[in-house]
């Protein structure tokens, strides 16, 4: 993940010999036709499970019946992204589902780097192991699990509003208000451990002369950290980072159909979750999928933007 | 112990001042974020084990179950829904697991081929997935009416049978498995099936327990496409029994006997009981799995 990476690069087809296209082509498939054979289903999972989906989007541009299918519904064009983008909830939805991604970016993204820099900092490693097995553990719970905690604790009679031993108890699943700190806060809790592996393991690779000949220089703890540990990080900190603007759009909707309720939907209700509504709740294929293409192609085109500006800036990209 | 030998010996100068107490401030943080971290765990857990009557009268933190008894664990057991999702799940988790890991084998092993001619462009069409999808509702049209399979388990084993990122973690693992030994194989006359499967998935055991592990953790805790495919109750798995019991709140078939003011009560700590049924199996196998998947997680950040 250091320099642009093998394994998401495009390399350009290999120089054929003179022998011709085509022999160069059977002779291949005949010396490796076991592999081929194994490429086989896993190229059928893709081509049908991904690729057929891709296909099936065009319904996003069609009136679309199930009974007629994809090929003998009404095309209707643009008309029901037009319909998106003059629906009353456009506005909403495109704010709600930008301002919870932002408040993520800002406290969630950070959280596991200053977590793997603190655990970095330990010198006992007894402890430096317990801390790790137990702020790892959360991230193997369930969501709706995670989901129902929340909705316990943060009940109007919950341990929460117990402890905050005042008289006037909030209850917090139902006020918009609190939404976006519920979501944020409780994805730090049972993610940021996790998180913090990938930077541990990139911290690892640090060659450790590097700390020594610091330490020669007379510096102290921080700035090692500062001068040495984070700019070791630092491409693994920008590759996620594109990675993470390419999913801008699509927060976590899994969590999100289980925390909101029609109380709070005005801050918690975001594009993949009104998708999920209007899709499969409500049978309404062609706006659906539109609105959902519409999230795809911009989640697209920022993972586009974001690995070209970091490519420019700091050398590191995902291609 | 060797290798500690070699090492060159670490400089270590005398810490100033500022720096013991930016230690001493990191130990003090993360024991209280260690303590954030597992305290609702451990309170839902005592919770679980407490009198209904009692836990309702307390009010604040618990330190231990009030009045132990196992009376939520009971109703949670006898409650059949509880245990056709048991069963449901365990059937997705196996099944699906051992498909997961066949396919993510296969395509890893394939696209791990140097000399092979259509290699890069079948990881483009592969990796190309990672980051564009036509989205919810023309999958749900797909794997639920052209290809039948709604309400059904294979509608959430099939769908996800490869996960890139995971093909992509196998993959370098498989390029680090030394030539020399697969040369030599195939000088005995071993095909590409049998190097895959008596060289290259034995050498590389950890990554496979770390495929097995993450396949089969995501099997377990799964629930949206099952709420999205699955109407029949009989077919719920774990975690759809589960949100109706905790988020929807549906505690009415567990405490039939009991008055309608009890039922509150009791609800609660069926609650916890239920959590801890459904997260327990995770967490007992959890600490001896760790050591793989923070090497699974290692190899998947630096792929080079």
């Amino acid at each position: 993940m250091r320099t642009a990476t093998t394994s998401l690069e495009i390399v350009a087809p290999l120089p054929l010999p003179k022998r011709g296209r085509w022999q160069t082509i059977s002779r291949d498939l005949r010396r490796n036709k076991h592999v081929y054979l194994m490429l086989l289903p896993v190229l059928l999972y893709y081509l049908i499970f991904h690729y057929g989906p891709m296909y099936g989007a065009v319904i996003a541009f069609e009136d679309f019946n199930p009974v007629k299918g994809v090929f003998g519904s009404k095309w209707v064009g643009l008309q029901n992204f037009q319909d998106f983008f003059s629906s009353v909830y456009f506005g909403r939805l495109i704010f709600n589902t930008v301002a919870i991604s932002v408040l993520d970016l800002i406290f969630g993204f950070p959280a596991p780097i200053i977590l793997a820099l603190l655990i970095n900092e330990l010198r006992w490693n007894p402890f430096k192991r317990l801390v790790q097995t137990v702020t790892y553990l959360p991230h193997f719970i369930s969501v709706v699990v995670v989901v129902g905690m929340l909705v316990d604790f943060f009940a109007r009679d919950g341990l929460v509003n117990q402890l905050m031993l005042t008289t006037d108890p909030v209850a917090y699943m139902q006020s918009p208000e609190w939404f976006r700190q519920l979501f944020v806060g409780s994805g730090i809790w049972q993610h940021v451990g996790w998180g913090s592996i990938v930077y541990l393991a990139a911290i690892a690779t640090i060659d450790p002369q590097l700390y020594d000949a610091a330490k020669v220089d007379g510096a102290d703890r921080f700035r090692q950290m500062w001068h040495i540990t984070v700019p070791g990080i630092l491409p693994t900190i920008v590759i996620l980072l594109i990675l993470r603007m390419g999913m801008m759009m699509s927060v976590g909707y899994e969590k999100i159909i289980l925390m909101y309720n029609p109380l709070t939907y005005e801050t918690a209700d975001v594009i993949s979750t009104y998708v999920f509504r209007r899709g499969i709740l409500q049978a309404d294929f062609s706006f659906s999928a539109a609105v959902g293409l519409f999230n795809s192609v911009i989640n697209f085109a920022l993972l586009i933007a974001a690995n070209r500006i970091s490519r420019r800036l700091t050398e590191h990209s995902l291609w | 112990m060797v290798a500690a030998a070699l090492r060159p010996k670490r400089i270590r100068l005398r810490e100033s001042r500022g720096e013991r107490l930016f230690g001493f401030g990191t130990v003090v943080f993360l024991i209280a974020l260690m303590g954030v971290t597992i305290y609702p765990l451990l309170y839902v857990l005592f919770a679980s084990l407490s009198s209904a009557s009692e836990l309702t009268q307390h009010r604040g933190l618990l330190f231990a179950p009030l009045s132990l008894t196992f009376e939520a664990y009971r109703r949670v057991l006898e409650n059949p829904l509880i245990l056709t999702g048991y069963r449901n799940t365990l059937f997705i988790v196996v099944v699906g697991t051992a498909l997961n890991v066949f396919m993510t084998a296969l395509g890893a092993y394939a696209l791990s081929r140097r000399n092979v001619l259509f290699r890069n462009p079948a990881m483009f069409l592969i990796v190309f997935t990672m980051f564009f999808s036509g989205g919810l509702i023309p999958t749900y049209l797909l794997v639920g009416q052209t290809l039948h399979l709604q309400n059904t388990l294979w509608a959430l084993i099939v769908p996800g049978a490869v996960q890139t990122l995971n093909l992509i973690i196998m993959r370098t693992a498989f390029q680090s498995v030394p030539v020399a030994l697969e040369e030599a194989a195939r000088i005995d006359g071993a095909n590409d099936w049998t190097i895959l499967f008596r060289i290259y998935l034995p050498l590389s055991w950890p990554v496979v327990a770390v495929m097995i592990l993450f396949y089969g953790v995501a099997h377990w805790n799964s629930f949206f496409s099952a709420l999205v495919f699955i109407r029949e109750r009989e077919l719920y798995p774990l975690q759809l029994v589960l949100r109706e019991i905790l988020i929807s709140s549906n505690v009415q078939n567990m405490a039939t006997d009991v008055s309608s003011g009890d039922v509150l009560a009791i609800g609660e700590t069926i609650k916890y009981a239920t959590i801890i049924v459904a997260t327990l199996p995770i967490l007992l196998v959890y600490p001896y799995l760790q050591r793989y998947f923070v090497k699974g997680v290692a190899i998947g950040a630096i792929k080079e």
